[in-house]
């Protein structure tokens, strides 16, 4: 009778999800993006996404081989790292700078922090900013899609659509959705980005609030400052961003309440960038920004426990 | 006596140990050139004030020290400042605000407080230059890795490879950061090896001031 009691400390009951399981989802959810760049730009684009992956398992190994911790690459995160990075670099640069930026992404922001769930911020995100302020040309150096069909024997040259709609010109709404602009990697295709975004909700990833708070504030916002609010949205990184970085567990508010306002701060920061500052694109800089404000969000955001009594 | 000389080396190094003088080794140290004219200016201006400040330590008043070192430290910036205008204008340029700016260097008034104001003149001058050329050495070395990594340079001479992959973010402001806070794990990293039989009071950098019963200079 004894031995048929078992006695053991809670959780008695354990849900399946582990770290391995939702970097596997993000990845499912990636690969539409990822199928629509090598579409867009060719098997340079291949190239790049694989030495990104390389370089950021072989970063994350190293480096917890050098500090004598245990090995993390089996939860998938720096895979999911190396993706990410690889989405945010043109089409056009050398497959040198998308290991530079991995390496930076997993051992500067993310292991020299603590590892996983230790970052202060993106780690792919603050990849691309340091990218982008150490080889400004490199960086924004975009092509046409569909540049390696053979039809050229040089790359077409070109501007993104945001940049294009910043000098008035008028952007196709189907070519956005389609992706058939010039841009980063991973950006251009909305409608792959959707379609991730669409999946990792469903599966319970992600939750909904801080894409759609974001997305519906950059809208609200464009309105308001007379700008097209269906252009705003699909072009740029803004999708890519919403879905895929702002979401990130470590860097973002726990409670819907602290998720709503940092993802109203991405949204009110990435508009007034792309209006009025001297940058096309605000994505990375709004999000990295709200990624350095999410411990105070938190502390403001703390949830009271029912029938709580207030201490005066 | 020589120990004096030895310890602004790397134990007590003004700018990676004892942290002070960090504003002007993160903005001059975009380049191998300007850091190591700061750190120069810096030297003589340290060996000088702290051997004067030696010299009247008996003669100043406790409740006025602070202004009256000030005043010998005004004193020898404006003469440094004035011989780099006179005989290396492309230095002053470069250097710009921060040369003046030598007076509020807390390092220098640091010295002053917390050793010349309370030893004699010889030991205080070999403090002054060791002081000197450890902060010269860690400008040195700061500005070596900014200018070779960043601009792809080193003293202005191309370095191959590097002049054709600058990494811009390195002589920018949150470059300068990175490489200050690797130095300053590397310098830590070197005083733990060294001290690691000795007691925790030993091993940081503040402990012969704090041992002889000296209000810390923390500017």
């Amino acid at each position: 009778m004894e031995n048929d009691l078992i006695i053991s400390p809670s959780p008695h009951i354990r849900a399946k999800t582990s770290t391995t399981r939702i970097m596997l989802d993000v990845l499912i959810a990636l690969i539409p993006a990822a199928a629509a760049s090598v579409f867009l730009f060719g098997f340079h684009a291949l190239v790049l996404i694989a030495d990104s992956v390389i370089a950021a398992v072989m970063a994350e190994y190293i480096s917890r081989k050098v500090m004598k911790r245990e090995n993390t690459t089996g939860d998938l995160s720096a895979v999911v790292t190396g993706v990410l990075v690889a989405f945010n670099l043109p089409p056009t640069i050398a497959p040198g700078y998308a290991v530079f930026g991995s390496v930076i992404a997993v051992v500067v922001v993310k292991q020299m922090f603590g590892g996983i769930g230790n970052n202060f911020v993106n780690p792919a995100l603050a990849a691309r900013i340091i990218l982008l302020s150490s080889f400004p040309k490199a960086m924004t150096n975009w092509t046409a899609p569909f540049g390696y069909s053979g039809m050229k024997t040089d790359a077409v040259s070109c501007a993104t659509p945001l940049a294009l709609t910043a000098q008035g010109e008028h952007v196709a709404v189907t070519d956005l959705l389609f992706g058939t602009t010039g841009g980063c990697l991973g950006e251009t295709c909305a409608a792959a980005l959707i379609l991730g975004g669409v999946y990792l909700m469903l599966r319970r990833v992600i939750s909904p609030v801080i894409p759609v708070v974001y997305i519906g504030t950059v809208s609200l916002m464009s309105m308001a400052l007379s700008l097209d609010p269906l252009v705003q949205i699909l072009s740029g990184g803004l999708l890519l961003g919403a879905f895929f970085m702002a979401t990130d567990y470590t860097t973002s508010p726990i409670t819907p309440k602290g998720k709503m306002i940092y993802a109203f701060g991405c949204g009110i920061i990435t508009i007034l960038i792309r209006k009025y500052a001297n940058l096309p694109e605000g994505v990375s800089f709004s999000i990295l920004i709200m990624n350095i404000l999410t411990p105070l969000i938190e502390r403001v955001t703390i949830p009271k426990p029912f029938n709580q009594l207030t201490v005066d | 006596m020589i120990g004096e000389f030895t310890k602004g080396l790397i134990k007590e190094n003004p700018v990676l140990c004892l942290v002070l003088g960090t504003c002007p080794t993160l903005a001059v140290t975009t380049g191998v050139k300007s850091a190591l004219g700061m750190g120069i200016a810096a030297t003589a201006v340290l060996v000088c004030s702290n051997s004067v400040i030696s010299l009247l330590r008996k003669l100043i008043p406790n409740r006025v020290r602070i202004p009256a070192y000030i005043t010998v430290i005004a004193a020898f910036v404006t003469i440094v400042q004035m011989i780099v205008k006179a005989y290396a204008p492309s230095l002053d340029r470069s250097l710009g605000v921060y040369l003046p700016l030598i007076v509020v260097n807390c390092i220098i008034l640091g010295r002053a407080e917390m050793f010349a104001s309370k030893h004699p003149v010889l030991p205080s001058m070999l403090d002054g230059l060791g002081m000197g050329i450890g902060f010269t050495a860690a400008l040195f070395l700061m500005g070596s890795i900014r200018e070779i990594l960043g601009a792809g340079s080193w003293l202005g001479f191309p370095i191959p490879f590097f002049d054709s992959h600058p990494v811009l973010i390195f002589i920018l402001p949150p470059g300068g950061f990175f490489v200050f806070g690797m130095l300053m794990a590397a310098a830590n990293k070197l005083n733990k090896a060294a001290s690691e039989k000795q007691s925790a009071c030993d091993s940081c950098p503040m402990s012969a001031a704090c041992k002889s019963g000296g209000e810390g200079a923390h500017s």
